[in-house]
Formats: structure tokens, C-alpha cells, sequence
């Protein structure tokens, strides 16, 4: 498509002006994180500026426990929804099998839910089934959510996946054991370490599943969500600035990942062609 | 996907593996999502303030909701998902265009980047931006103070301020649909009904749109059945201004204690939203929605 100068100045200058729009309030929570004074007032002067509240956020035991419930809820949704995302995408993208339509469409059930709803719902049937609510509740309640996520990515990176690997392997002597270890794994690993840190980044930010599920284990965001409604507390931005900076390093990370594996198969087709 | 042939010879039966692998996934859903669902239907039928599932079936939850207030906040939620939705729509499609079809490569990565990375923080500490914002003696009433000298009183705790909350945390999910949306847009459709004297707004009108439609659809079913759940925006930024249908079932759940009339507002609740998704599904063909994967 031609696009003429004008067309391109004019719309990046509207995508600039969403972008700053909406890292505002990071910014807002950057400034009011680094303010000596208790209550919060803008504009402030510069000796004011102090990394005190980082400083307690970083040695407040209490936010310590947080931070573990939240991590433990984070990586045992992980671990579980990649395991079954694994196996679900490729029922979703690989295998020709009778309930396969029906299965694309119930994966997307539980993304088109409200999850506070979703949360309260499981709450009852836990109290129902006379389970006590803790972190692992919580995980389960997660993992729901999730699985559909990393089924979706992973489905994406198994629908590139070419067939005649292992077919060959197949006609070679090799078990379906091996097969799955040698070469189906390999090969959608790098759609699987996405999935993983899309799982830990969702789960770790995830506030309306946590709030009923969690019983008397609390997770960060339910932390910091009982601190907003009670007033003001300086350390509340400060927590809130070391998590955005965490996600940046995750995403970072994920887009290292993408990159990586995008060239290692363009190498493998490059490879594969010139034979 | 009509054109399945199985291809391969598994050693034990070709549907078989796909039911397996299938197989995990579906108990989980069973466990964790149809079980609790049914519990909540079934528990919406009991008697009010009771712990126990096993009662005779009444429907007075229903009857007290009907009596009481409880459609206002219905109606705010509604209402509030459904002005989400347009303002989205507004705000993201420009910017969905310009992602698919104005910046190639680099710009649409960045910005593809800088919006998704704000899913990955909790919307609690994002929305507490805005509060930090907007509050007395916030960075804007502090910067209108110092530059133009102009003093304000508080921005928050209205309703256009839940709805700036609301799009504000569910943009991504408003934009990343659209910008698959409009990539299905091919170029040299557009490009030939320009040829043939079609208007900018003409072209939108009868050819982005219509193309792009998959996208529209997704992605406003998403914000409406999110933004109509949402909980904290209008606890965080609108105070006690409004309450919303989610938040009056977390009240039954908590302080009255009411789990049956809580059950039966969610229950309410969920026919609805599923009511509007399907009723907006159904005006489009859902095969063409769903049914487009990149695969075959």
C-alpha cells in the first residue's frame, strides 16, 4: 500500500499521544514513589526526592509474604498450564480427531468469562467440596484461566510444525516416546517458554480470580488493592514501580525468545530448502 | 476445514490420540470451570443466608432481586461496558489501522510491545496511577497549579472517570483483536475501489469495515464481558459514586453474608452477558469467526 508522508506523520503522532495517554499513570506512580512525604502532593521540590520507600518495600517482611504467594501461585499455574496447554494444543492444531471443532471452540469458554464471577464460582464449589481456600486454590483458579492462553500460543507454534520430522522418525523405528522427547518438544519449545512467562506475567497481575480464591493466603495485587481502599501509603507506588519493572524485564525477555526462535526457523526452512 | 483427510496411520486409531492429548484439558474444564457453574446455579436456588446446598429449591433469591435495587446496578454495569466498548472502538481502530497497514515492521512491534507489557501489571497498580493523577493536589492539579495557575478540587470519583479507568485497562484487548481484524483487509481491495473513485469514508465504510469486521466483533465482546465484570475501576476511581453489579455480589458474598442471593445475582448475571455474546454472535457468522486459523 502507498502510504504518502502526511498519512504517516499524522498517525504517528496519534500513536504517540495513546502512548503517552497510557503510561501516564506509570509515571504518576514514578513520581509519587520517589516523594520523601507521606502524604503525596505535586509538584515537590528536589531535595525531596528519595528512594526511602523502595528501601522499605524491599525489606518489609510482610511484603516478602506477598510476593512468595504470589510467586508460588505464579509458578505452579505455570508449570500445570503449559504442561496441559502442551498436549491441548495439539489436539487444537495437530491431530485430526472427531470432537476437534467443538475442542477450538470450548478453549476460548473461559476467556469470554467474567472472571470475579469465574473466582466466586469456584469459591463455592471448594466450600462445597469442603476444601479449605489457600494459595494452591488459587493456582487452580489460575490455571483455569490460563491453560486457554497457553494452548492458544503453543497451538499457534504446532501449527508450523512439519509433519514429515516426525514421520520420518516414525519410519525410522522410533516409539512415540521418543518421538514426543525428540522431536515434538524440541521443536514447539520455544513456543512453550512464551507460554511459561505469559503464564507467571498473567498470573502474578491477576487480581479478580485471586480476591475469592486465595483464603487467608494474600497475593500482591489483593495487597495492594486493600492498601488503595484504606488511604494512602508511600509504599504502595514504590511496590508498584519494582512490579512494572519486573514485567518490562519478562516481556523483554519474551520478545528475546520470539526473535530467536523466528530466525532459528527461518535457518531450519533455509536449511531444509538447500538440501 | 471441511477438506480433513486423515493422512496419517497412528498405531492406535488416528482419532484416538487427538481425544487423548484433549483429554487433560477437558477434565480441567470440567473440575474447574462447569462443575463451579452448576454450583452456583444450584446454590442461587436456595434458601436466603444458608451455607448448606442441600435444601429444597426456592426461588425467593430471585423474587428479592426483583423487589429490590439490584437492576440499577445491573443497568450500570451494562451501561457502563457498553460506553467502554465505543470509546474503545474510537480510540483503537485508527490506531489498529495505522499498526496494520501504515507502520510496517518496526513501529507496530513497538507499539505492539509498549501495550501488552501494562497486561502483565496488575490493573490495581495502574489504576492507582490515575488516582495518584487525578487526586488533590495530584501530578495534574499540581501541574495546572504551577504552569497556569489555575487550582482544581479532586477529578475523581465520578462516572466519566470509571469509563476513562475501564478503557484505560482494557485497551489491549480492544486493539490487539482489531489489528488482526484490519491485517485481513486485503491491500489491493482497498486500493482498487480507490482506483474506482471511492471516497475515503465510502472505502471505510463499505470495504475496512465489512473485512475487518471478525476483529470489531472479537474484540468488543471481549471489553463488554470484561468491562461488565469489572470490579475495581469503580471501587478505585469512582468511590461509592456507582455500584456495579460486580461489586454487589462481592457485598452478598461478604459483609451480608448471603450466599444463596449472591449465587442468584451471578447467576442473573452470567445469562446475561451470555445473552448479549450470543446474540451479537449470532448476527455474524460465527463459522467465518471462529473457523479463520492461520492452519489449513
Amino acid at each position: 500500500m502507498i502510504v504518502s508522508r502526511t498519512q504517516k506523520t499524522g498517525f504517528s503522532l496519534y500513536a504517540g499521544l495513546v502512548l503517552l495517554v497510557f503510561y501516564f499513570p506509570v509515571f504518576c506512580i514514578i513520581v509519587a514513589s520517589l516523594s520523601k512525604r507521606r502524604f503525596f502532593s505535586f509538584p515537590y521540590p528536589q531535595e525531596q526526592i528519595t528512594f526511602k520507600w523502595y528501601e522499605d518495600a524491599l525489606n518489609s517482611a510482610q511484603v516478602h509474604d506477598f510476593v512468595s504467594v504470589s510467586l508460588r501461585i505464579g509458578v505452579v499455574t505455570a508449570l500445570v498450564s503449559v504442561t496441559i496447554g502442551f498436549f491441548s494444543a495439539l489436539a487444537y492444531a495437530r491431530y485430526r480427531w472427531k470432537g476437534r471443532q467443538t475442542f477450538q471452540r470450548l478453549v476460548l469458554l473461559p476467556l469470554f468469562f467474567p472472571q470475579s464471577v469465574l473466582g466466586l464460582a469456584l469459591l463455592m464449589w471448594f466450600n462445597f467440596l469442603n476444601i479449605t481456600t489457600t494459595w494452591w486454590t488459587a493456582a487452580i483458579a489460575h490455571t483455569v484461566w490460563i491453560a486457554p492462553i497457553t494452548t492458544l500460543i503453543i497451538a499457534i507454534q504446532a501449527y508450523g510444525l512439519d509433519d514429515s520430522l516426525e514421520e520420518a522418525a516414525r519410519d525410522l523405528g522410533a516409539t512415540r516416546w521418543q518421538i514426543l522427547r525428540k522431536i515434538t518438544i524440541p521443536l514447539l519449545l520455544p513456543g512453550m517458554i512464551s507460554a511459561t512467562c505469559f503464564a507467571v506475567l498473567l498470573s502474578w497481575g491477576n487480581f479478580a480470580l485471586s480476591l475469592y480464591t486465595t483464603g487467608a493466603d494474600s497475593s500482591l495485587p489483593e495487597w495492594l488493592y486493600a492498601r488503595m481502599t484504606s488511604g494512602y501509603q508511600p509504599m504502595v507506588p514504590a511496590v508498584g514501580v519494582i512490579n512494572v519493572v519486573f514485567a518490562v524485564v519478562l516481556v523483554l525477555v519474551l520478545f528475546g525468545i520470539v526473535k530467536w526462535s523466528t530466525r532459528k526457523s527461518r535457518r531450519a526452512t533455509a536449511t531444509a530448502s538447500g538440501h | 476445514m471441511s477438506t480433513e483427510t486423515p493422512k496419517k496411520k497412528f498405531s492406535f486409531g488416528p482419532g484416538l490420540i487427538g481425544t487423548l492429548s484433549a483429554s487433560p484439558f477437558a477434565l480441567l474444564m470440567l473440575f474447574g470451570f462447569v462443575a463451579p457453574l452448576l454450583c452456583v446455579v444450584w446454590f442461587g436456588l436456595m434458601p436466603a443466608k444458608t451455607f448448606d446446598l442441600l435444601q429444597m429449591p426456592t426461588l425467593d433469591n430471585y423474587r428479592t432481586i426483583f423487589e429490590q435495587t439490584y437492576f440499577k446496578s445491573i443497568l450500570w454495569s451494562l451501561g457502563l461496558a457498553g460506553v467502554t466498548v465505543i470509546i474503545l472502538l474510537a480510540i483503537c481502530y485508527p490506531l489498529a489501522f495505522a499498526m496494520a497497514k501504515i507502520f510496517k515492521g518496526g513501529g507496530a512491534t513497538f507499539i505492539t510491545y509498549a501495550i501488552a507489557t501494562s497486561l502483565f501489571v496488575s490493573e490495581n497498580i495502574r489504576l492507582f496511577g490515575w488516582v495518584i493523577g487525578f487526586m488533590k493536589r495530584g501530578v495534574v492539579g499540581g501541574l495546572l497549579e504551577t504552569w497556569f495557575n489555575i487550582e482544581i478540587d479532586s477529578l475523581l470519583y465520578n462516572v466519566p472517570v470509571i469509563i476513562l479507568g475501564m478503557s484505560y485497562v482494557y485497551l489491549p484487548f480492544m486493539l490487539f483483536p482489531l489489528v488482526l481484524g484490519v491485517n485481513m483487509v486485503p491491500d489491493q481491495v482497498r486500493e482498487a475501489a480507490f482506483d474506482l473513485g471511492a471516497s475515503r469514508w465510502q472505502v471505510f465504510r463499505k470495504i475496512d469495515l465489512p473485512l475487518s469486521m471478525p476483529g470489531v466483533m472479537i474484540g468488543s465482546l471481549l471489553v463488554f464481558v470484561l468491562s461488565v465484570g469489572a470490579i475495581s475501576e469503580a471501587k478505585i476511581l469512582g468511590g461509592q459514586k456507582v455500584v456495579t453489579i460486580a461489586s454487589d455480589i462481592e457485598s452478598e458474598f461478604t459483609y451480608a453474608q448471603n450466599w444463596p442471593l449472591g449465587s442468584a445475582l451471578s447467576a442473573l448475571f452470567i445469562a446475561l452477558t451470555t445473552i448479549v455474546v450470543f446474540f451479537a454472535l449470532s448476527r455474524f457468522d460465527l463459522e467465518k469467526l471462529l473457523g479463520k486459523k492461520p492452519s489449513e
